[in-house]
Formats: structure tokens, C-alpha cells, sequence
């Protein structure tokens, strides 16, 4: 698990690579959490081209991760879901509640 | 399903979060013997992940102990059987539930996600004795829908 983050302006967003499970949910949270509270953003845009895998844990790291984006009112983002994952977060209901986009650059032109 | 398997795996691994990916990834590729399309193969992979992280988290809490897991394939379906001797299950009825969980980040979506990507799937426990999840996944099951 590799989580790349950088900021642009109320937003930050994290390049994620690899597998999404109980082994590296802690290493996104750890990634993600300290940004979200150092840095002065509300939305988060989560590009997971490189995430080839996903389960209930990592479903469970991105709902919490979303939480805090809402109780900040900021929104967030989900860029570039592979068929494999993108099943996974529909079965788990969380494309009801989060945004998809193409591109990191359309997803930043929505916010 | 034919009654003798015609290959058989027995994995046993220590109860670390480590072994989740290489438990999903060999059974992905002792299922992919069979002509299962690549969405069958993700489905049974995240099976697998739920079921070997239930059994460390659940099963063994915080405790080391050990995880094993038995594969089984026949002409037309492949069976996983994931199986732990951790605390167990009291109520199965209640855990089976939606959103029943001890762990707020997992969301109790473990056993759902089994249920609806495998075919049959079986939970049997004995509180302070352990757990066993069967499931199978068959290859016709998707014409059938």
C-alpha cells in the first residue's frame, strides 16, 4: 500500500496503489488522517486507478475517511474504480453517497 | 456437484493480516482452474479476504493462533472452507445481519459480501471452540441468474 498526498486548495487528494484490506486499511488511515487534520481542507478526491483490490475493511477505511469529510461539509471524490473495486463499493452502497469522476482533473473541476 | 474433488489444497497460516492477500490470492488461482470469468475469480477473492479476516479479527481478537484454509475442486464448482479455533460465534443468527458488527470500520459487511458473491455459504461456530464458513461458488450459477 502506497498513499501519495498533496493538497490543492480546500481539497487533498491521495494516490492510492495497491490492495485495500485489513493489512493496509491502518497505512490509508495513517496516510489520510493527519493530512485531513494538519491541513486546512474539506474535500477529499481518492484516485484508486493503482488499487486493484478492495474488501469490507477497505470499504470500512474509505466510509470513515468520508465521515470526516462530512463533518467538515466538504465532499468527496472517487476517481478512476476498476470493474473489480467499483463492484465491491456499489455492493456496499457507497456509490450512493460518494462522487466518481474520469480524471483527478475532472473530479477537482467539480469541487 | 460431482461428489470427489478432483484437486484439493490445505493451507494453514498464522492468524496475521499479512496472509489475508497471499490466502485470496491462492485461492483466485486454484478457482481460475475452472472456466470462471474474471469477475467470478474477484468475487470469490474478496469472499476469501472476509472470511480470513473475520476469523483473525473475530476469531482470534488479539491472539495469535492459526488459520486454515481447505480448497476443493470439482467439474463444475469450487469449495472454500475457511476455518479458525477462536472464540466463536454465540448467536449466528445475529451476526449474519447486516451492519452487526464489533468493529466500526468494517461496517459488518463481511458476511454479506460472501453471501452475495458465493453461491452457498454456511457459518458454523461453537462459542470458545471456533468457527468454520463453507462456501461454494458454482461455475453455471451465473447463466442462472
Amino acid at each position: 500500500m502506497k498513499v501519495d498526498i498533496r493538497k490543492q486548495g480546500s481539497t487533498l487528494i491521495a494516490q492510492v496503489a495497491g490492495e485495500m484490506d485489513l493489512h493496509t486499511s491502518e497505512a490509508f488511515r495513517l496516510a489520510i488522517d493527519p493530512a485531513m487534520a494538519s491541513l486546512a481542507v474539506k474535500n477529499l478526491i481518492l484516485v484508486l486507478t493503482n488499487v486493484s483490490f478492495i474488501d469490507s475493511s477497505g470499504v470500512g477505511a474509505i466510509l470513515g475517511r468520508y465521515r470526516t469529510v462530512k463533518e467538515r461539509q466538504g465532499r468527496m471524490v472517487l476517481v478512476g474504480l476498476c470493474p473489480a473495486v467499483k463492484r465491491v463499493l456499489d455492493t456496499a452502497g457507497v456509490l450512493q453517497i460518494t462522487e466518481i469522476a474520469d480524471s483527478e482533473r475532472r473530479a477537482l473541476a467539480r469541487l | 456437484m460431482s461428489k470427489e474433488p478432483k484437486n484439493v489444497l490445505h493451507m494453514e497460516f498464522s492468524s496475521r493480516s499479512e496472509n489475508i492477500a497471499f490466502a485470496r490470492t491462492a485461492a483466485a488461482i486454484f478457482a481460475a482452474q475452472l472456466d470462471f470469468t474474471v469477475d467470478q475469480i474477484d468475487e470469490i477473492k474478496v469472499a476469501i479476504s472476509e472470511a480470513v479476516s473475520n476469523a483473525i479479527i473475530h476469531g482470534y481478537k488479539s491472539r495469535s493462533g492459526m488459520v486454515r484454509l481447505d480448497l476443493r475442486l470439482f467439474d463444475d464448482a469450487v469449495e472454500a472452507v475457511v476455518s479458525d479455533d477462536g472464540a466463536g460465534i454465540a448467536d449466528i443468527a445475529w451476526a449474519m445481519q447486516p451492519g452487526r458488527t464489533t468493529d466500526a470500520d468494517r461496517m459488518g459487511l463481511g458476511l454479506v459480501f460472501i453471501k452475495e458473491y458465493m453461491d452457498d455459504m454456511k457459518l458454523e461456530s461453537q462459542p470458545g471452540e471456533g468457527t468454520r464458513v463453507t462456501m461454494r461458488k458454482h461455475l453455471t450459477a451465473q447463466l442462472q441468474h
